[in-house]
């Protein structure tokens, strides 16, 4: 199920180029669009088709999985973070789909490099990183001796 | 050289008819090279068909009146102002482009016809214009050319790599180039003038006869295909593809220059 280019939708701005991750989005030499230049080697993972901004990028389904007369198409709205899908059923049934991507602004949540390097005691503690804080509990459960049965042979 | 009009000048050695001549040859390549090109790629025969299969798909009607509205909206917002860019850079480069392109070949071809020889004043506004459009074409150009071209700046290809796809862009930039470096040895007197002229014919005569191998044409097919998305954006086809979110757009953007390398 490979990608491809409405070239005249696209506009050459090479954002599939850049976030494609099998690197087979690339520029043609002779329209100075956008095309998929191995399309074997495509996990249609839909980066491209997510990405571009003209939403020139579809995919073409194998015949044996996705039949004639289907649609299967994306648009990822990046200021109102979402994603929404519609779904063309070869019968005229029509699905469509809207999920938030993030509930935050994006390049609001800090990186791992934004955080204190951990004490030695923090590297030695069972507990991982930001526990037991982000699993929004007081301390991790734990069996103590006395919760155990005596083992019978 | 801001002043004077450089066709006037030159026809004391070539009759202004070839002059008119040559443009008019220069306007018939483009209209045949555009024709050519669309009957090559059957750009025609798709677009219609993809219009009726939108037509079809459609679950709105759109009346004549919003069809104009829509046509006018195509040719403000993506024509006159570039608007299908999302990239600023990229957007002020192609305006200065465009517009330098349109001051340039409207008045080269108006003081051909009507200002063709030093019996006939120019207005002094024509060849400001003239000059001012070829240097504007220059700006963009060159700009687009090193800075903004995406086998450049996403693939990390060499500005100096040429392919099909720089026929345009090249021989627009070489006709803008030597333009001005003529018109300025044509009004100093220079031995050179005659070389650079006849290069600088070479290269506009490159830019309107590769018509069918460039990207000339994009100007002509460009706005269809902009009216188009539109109307399947009005008819609610929208290319099969899911209407807009109704959520408030408060998240920004992470979207970054693509750099492939």
């Amino acid at each position: 199920m490979p990608t491809f280019v409405y070239m005249t939708s696209c506009d050459g701005c090479g954002h599939c180029v850049d976030i494609c991750p099998s690197n087979i989005m690339h520029i043609d030499t002779t329209y100075r669009r956008a095309f998929n230049i191995e399309p074997n080697m495509c996990w249609e993972c839909y980066s491209c088709v997510k990405a571009c901004p003209q939403n020139a990028i579809d995919v073409r389904g194998y015949a044996d999985f996705a039949p004639l007369g289907h649609s299967v198409r994306v648009l990822r709205e990046e200021e109102k973070a979402t994603i929404s899908w519609k779904i063309k059923f070869r019968d005229g049934r029509e699905k469509n789909f809207e999920s938030p991507i993030r509930t935050t602004p994006w390049g609001s949540i800090k990186s791992p490099a934004d955080y204190a390097m951990p004490s030695p005691e923090a590297m030695k503690s069972q507990e991982l990183a930001h526990e037991p804080d982000s699993l929004n509990v007081d301390r991790l459960p734990a069996l103590t001796p006395d919760q155990l049965k005596p083992w019978v042979a | 050289m801001l002043f004077s009009n450089p066709f006037a000048e030159l026809s004391a050695s070539i009759a202004p008819i070839i002059m008119q001549t040559y443009v008019v040859i220069m306007i018939v390549l483009v209209a045949g090279g555009t024709l050519y090109d669309m009957a090559h790629k059957k750009s025609a025969t798709y677009f219609f068909r993809n219009w009726r299969s939108a037509k079809s798909k459609g679950t709105q009607n759109v009346s004549s009146g919003q069809m104009v509205s829509l046509a006018i909206q195509t040719a403000v917002v993506d024509g006159l102002t570039s608007g299908e860019f999302c990239n600023v850079q990229r957007r002020v480069a192609h305006l200065v482009t465009m517009y330098g392109f349109l001051a340039y070949v409207v008045t080269a071809a108006v003081m051909v016809f009507f200002y063709p020889t030093p019996a006939t004043p120019t207005p002094a506004i024509l060849p400001q214009l003239w000059n001012f459009g070829a240097l504007m074409i220059c700006i963009g150009g060159y700009w687009f050319w090193f800075f903004i071209r995406v086998d450049v700046v996403a693939e990390g290809n060499s500005p100096l790599r040429l392919v099909r796809a720089d026929l345009f862009i090249l021989s627009l930039i070489a006709s803008a180039t030597l333009a001005l470096i003529w018109a300025y040895l044509q009004a100093a007197g220079s031995a050179w003038t005659n070389v650079f002229l006849v290069l600088y014919i070479m290269a506009t005569t490159l830019l309107f006869a590769s018509v069918p191998w460039s990207k000339f044409s994009h100007m002509f097919f460009k706005p269809a295909a902009a009216f188009q998305k539109r109307v399947a954006e009005a008819n609610g086809s929208r290319r099969n593809l899911p209407s807009p979110a109704d959520k408030p757009e408060t998240f920004g953007s992470t979207r970054r220059r693509p750099r492939h390398y």
